[in-house]
């Protein structure tokens, strides 16, 4: 048993594209690493830590459906706009119209879906390109926002802001942390432990391969520690904050979504769809459908990302947004995504976009000016990308390839001895530099 | 290797991928003015060795030497292997349809006039000398897509000529082809020969190597087993086989008893309109039938429209309807998607498994069950670990050659690719299975497991449609074989009646329509 590749299962068994996502996760920890250097401890501290988590919440919600679109083949160029216009019709509904709160929550998802649902349209059933609809629409959104606002800022009763800056409350005893904040760790764990244990007891029972225990030992402690730690962080700051509520709604939405891209019917025809949509469609999959639902529900977390932002900054403003659809693609591409379709996943894609918000958040701390981050951003997406390319063509020069491939190959077909009925009567036999005996 | 040096000499190729061993220690040596085939089992490893030689797989990606033309060569890619005379074909052509003849056959490599634009009076006047040279009669201004596979092959080949080759390498060229225009690229191949062009040439069809050939080389599980020289050795087609399989098949087909049924899936006055063209139609007033447990052939030339009546029928995945109706079960039913198709038992395994039979991107597994994933679902969730047994079940039974299921399917050779999309339609349990040239590709040995698991399919009492360019495919396992002619059924033949002869009559005209007795 070569030790390097039983090393490598630590990031799970099987294909290579879990491999992938594993080095955009070595990418982060090195960024957040090096920052933490950097800054003299400053960005792994609570403050920043729930700093980053609101910040970027909103731009995570978004590379979730940009993930989507992405695989489908698609993109969506009019996030930024379609929160943007969101965020002022529900502040002004609330404003104007003394609409509750949780109602305007409502009623802005239902913006979104309706715009969504325009936007898919044109492109699923009439054809028009993503590309062409969506910018259409960030035009068009954009122009809808200033004026449905004037081009004011329009302010959001306190009870919506908690969806952008709200906190878990503190319960239970006095324990110096965020209670609350414990207890979702908690059940992290116990949650990180649990499915180990029950995917080793499924593939023993499958009789298919299992990577050595102390590889998974290594995998959970691992895992484990991250989570403690930053549980640690999170309920450890101020008293009064926690891990915020827009960050738990993003956990929320990545394990939902998780589980749709990877589990249900849908998430597999949009695969097949950004694949190979002639043969997803003699598959019986209907494609148009999956084009549409996918452009829609981009639009809904798009309007529930506005929502958020709007929550956050308080009132809602004509520049609300800008730019955001350009975040999310980066983050979706940096996590692994095919600029073709048919390749990416959510956990991928909010990794991408963590790695984003720390370079972001890093260089903000150590005093850089918006000049420098963009640069570095920009830099940072191309680096990304490319090595993904490369790493794609892994077949030609792969470092961890040769070293799996040598073990393979000595155990499996060389073994196989020709056992040939024929008698090699052959003229000049082609074995000439032929190996004693295996 | 006395007399003359062998214009190529690969010595102890070693190649591998993750988990996998493709090609171990494989020596090959070719000579000057000679065709060389390769000849081995799907996931052998011949493509593979071929990718090596012509630098898709780069220098120090594999191990051992090359030896070309009496000197050491280190291809770091395709580009450089061409430029030292060595050309690929691969199975899949690499034309642009939207293209000329022309523009194809110097594309990348076109000639310019001094003042560097592109010369293309030259440029014609070179591709009709190529043309004549490679025995196409067509204007070289013709678009690529207006033309045949078998006229495409043609123009690869003159495209290669324009590369002054001096070593083809054909990978499976003659899969998609028909028997004629096969015959023509052999010769071809043959007359290239005399002419300072020495071929390798990999197939399945082991009577044009036969044919063809002057000596082969039979890899097994990565190896080399042996080289045999065509006429000092007698070769024959039962030869290869033995060293390919390692023991002699006894026959192409496995025997079987038919137990046909009542009629149970009925066709009448099929007609489909070309999906540019109004005027023209591809299925004119098609009527058949299949009965349970019957293995129905359909026989036709490239281009008579077999694959388009399969389609439009499979929820009017061709053309546009017009007129028809489908009565299966005494009821007639519309099928105007294919997921009504599939919900009402059929299943269409198409001709072209790149295009339009897999996602690449996917791997095995899903693949396997990516026609009806709700059979292992519940409330649209699918169970992976069912689907992990199901893909494990379905390798076994079909023999496919893979490190994993959960390997991408891009990572298969072409046959077991083929195998896959079988998997993906059995698993669907249709009562009508559909199958496009579903042999394309397959070795021996395998075709032989795929004809016993369509004869099995059949005894379930499911009722076959065979599509197949090989007559000899049709002949041995159909019960019942109609004849199509430019979109309209020529002929119907039971199995006592149906002759080579007799098709080949009405595949080619209307003249009479022969029905069975
Ligand atoms: N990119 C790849 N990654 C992993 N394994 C591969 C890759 N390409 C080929 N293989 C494996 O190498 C082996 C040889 O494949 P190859 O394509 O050379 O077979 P072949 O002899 O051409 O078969 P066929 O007759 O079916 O075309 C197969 O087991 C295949 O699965
Ligand atoms: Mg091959």
């Amino acid at each position: 048993m070569s030790g390097i590749s039983d090393l490598k299962k630590i990031f799970g068994t099987g294909n290579t594209s879990k491999l992938r996502q594993f080095g955009i996760l070595f990418s982060l920890i090195l960024i957040v690493a090096l920052f933490q250097w950097l800054t003299g401890g400053l960005t792994l501290s609570s403050t920043n830590l729930i700093a980053v988590v609101s910040q970027y919440s909103y731009i995570l919600i978004l590379a979730i459906g940009m993930v989507m679109v992405i695989i489908a083949g698609h993109i969506d160029l009019s996030v930024g706009s379609v929160a943007a216009i969101t965020g002022v019709v529900v502040a002004r509904a609330m404003a104007e119209f003394n609409l509750p709160w949780p109602l305007a929550i409502v009623f802005g998802i239902v913006v979104g879906a309706a715009i969504g649902a325009g936007q898919g349209f044109w492109v699923a059933y009439v054809g028009v390109p993503a590309f062409i609809v969506t910018l259409a629409g960030m035009m068009l959104f954009r122009g809808g926002q200033v004026f449905i606002g004037n081009g004011n800022t329009v302010p959001v009763p306190d009870g919506f802001r908690a969806i952008g800056s709200g906190f878990l409350p503190e319960v239970g005893p006095e324990t110096g942390y965020n209670n609350l904040t414990l207890l979702i760790g908690l059940i992290a764990i116990v949650t990180i432990i649990w499915r180990e244990l029950r995917s080793r007891a499924v593939q023993r029972q499958m009789g298919s391969e299992i990577a050595p225990a102390w590889v998974a030992g290594i995998r959970v402690a691992l895992l484990v520690g991250i989570v403690v730690v930053a549980t640690l962080l999170f309920a450890g700051g101020r008293v009064g904050t926690s891990f915020p509520i827009s960050g738990l709604i993003l956990v929320v939405l990545v394990i939902v979504y998780s589980f749709i891209t990877r589990r249900t019917v849908f998430g597999r025809h949009v695969y097949a769809v950004g694949g190979n949509s002639r043969a997803a469609e003699l598959s019986g999959v209907n494609s148009k459908r999956i084009n549409f639902f996918v452009m829609m529900n981009m639009s809904i977390l798009a309007a529930l990302a506005g929502m958020i932002y709007v929550a956050r900054a308080g009132a809602s403003g004509p520049n609300d947004g800008t730019g955001w659809e350009l975040d999310a693609i980066a983050s979706v591409f940096i996590g692994g995504a095919a600029v073709a379709g048919g390749v990416g996943t959510v956990i991928g894609s909010i990794i991408g976009g963590l790695v984003m918000a720390f370079l972001n958040n890093g260089l903000q701390l150590m005093g850089a000016g918006a000049d420098t981050v963009q640069i570095v951003k920009g830099l940072v997406l191309l680096v990304a990308v490319a090595i993904d390319v490369y790493n794609k063509k892994q077949n030609r020069f792969s470092i961890i390839g040769i070293f799996t491939s040598k073990r393979g190959g000595n155990a499996s077909v060389a073994a196989t001895t020709p056992t040939s009925g024929a008698a090699p009567s052959a003229t000049a036999s082609a074995e000439t530099g032929a190996p004693a005996k295996d | 290797m006395s007399a003359t040096a062998p214009i190529l000499q690969m010595d102890s190729i070693t190649k591998e991928f993750p988990g996998v061993k493709a090609l171990a220690d494989v020596s090959l040596s070719v000579g000057i003015d000679e065709i060389h085939a390769i000849c081995g089992e799907n996931g052998a490893g011949k493509s593979t060795l071929m990718k090596v030689l012509s630098g898709v797989y780069p220098y120090g990606s594999y191990s051992g030497t090359i030896t070309y033309r009496g000197e050491e060569v280190r291809f770091k890619d395709i580009r450089a292997s061409e430029a030292a005379g060595i050309v690929i074909i691969h199975q899949e052509l690499a034309l642009i349809p939207e293209l000329s003849i022309t523009e194809n056959i110097f594309l990348g490599n076109e000639p310019t006039t001094r003042f560097g634009s592109i010369d293309w009076k030259g440029a014609q006047r070179e591709a009709r000398e190529l043309l004549a040279r490679v025995g196409l009669d067509e204007d070289p201004d013709t678009l690529i897509k207006d033309i045949g596979v078998g006229k495409q092959q043609l123009v690869e080949i003159a495209k290669a000529l324009s590369k002054r080759v001096k070593l083809l390498i054909l990978d499976e060229p003659t899969a998609a082809l028909n028997e004629s225009d096969s015959q023509h690229l052999l010769d071809l191949l043959r007359g290239l020969k005399g002419k300072g062009v020495s071929s390798i040439i990999i197939s399945h069809k082991l009577n044009e190597i036969e044919q063809v050939a002057d000596s082969i080389t039979i890899i097994r599980d990565g190896r080399a087993i042996e080289t045999l020289n065509v006429v000092r050795d007698g070769v024959n087609e039962d030869r290869i086989i033995r060293g390919m399989v390692g023991r002699s098949l006894q026959s192409r087909f496995p025997d079987r008893v038919p137990e046909i049924g009542e009629v149970f899936f009925e066709v009448n006055g099929w007609t489909v309109q070309h999906p540019v063209s109004a005027e023209r139609m591809v299925c004119k007033n098609e009527s058949f039938t299949v009965r349970r447990g019957e293995i129905v052939g359909l026989a036709g030339l490239v281009g008579a429209g077999r694959t388009e009546l399969a389609m439009s029928l499979f929820g009017r995945s061709y053309g546009a309807y017009r007129s028809g109706t489908i009565v299966k079960d005494g009821k007639q039913v519309q099928l105007r998607t294919v997921h009504e198709a599939i919900d009402n038992g059929l299943a269409y395994v198409s001709e072209d498994r790149k295009a339009l039979g897999l996602n690449l991107l996917d791997d095995i597994k899903r693949s396997i069950v990516s026609a009806k994933p709700e059979r292992i679902s519940r409330a649209n969730v699918v169970d992976e670990y069912r689907e992990h047994d199901v893909a494990e079940e379905y390798r076994r039974k079909l023999r496919i050659k893979t490190a994993s299921v959960e390997s991408g399917v891009d990572t298969l050779s072409g046959g077991n690719q083929q195998k896959v999309v079988l998997a993906k339609w059995m698993f669907t349990e249709p009562d009508l299975l559909i199958l496009d040239e579903p042999t394309r590709g397959i070795d021996v040995g395998a075709k032989f497991e795929i004809y016993g698991i369509i004869q099995e399919l059949a005894a379930q009492g499911k009722g076959i449609v065979l599509i197949s360019s090989e007559l000899p495919e049709l002949l041995g396992l159909s019960d019942r074989i109609y004849t199509i002619f430019e979109g309209a059924i020529t002929g119907e033949y039971s199995a006592a009646t149906a002759t080579p002869e007799a098709l080949m009559k009405s595949m080619t005209s209307s003249a009479q329509k022969v029905t069975a007795a």
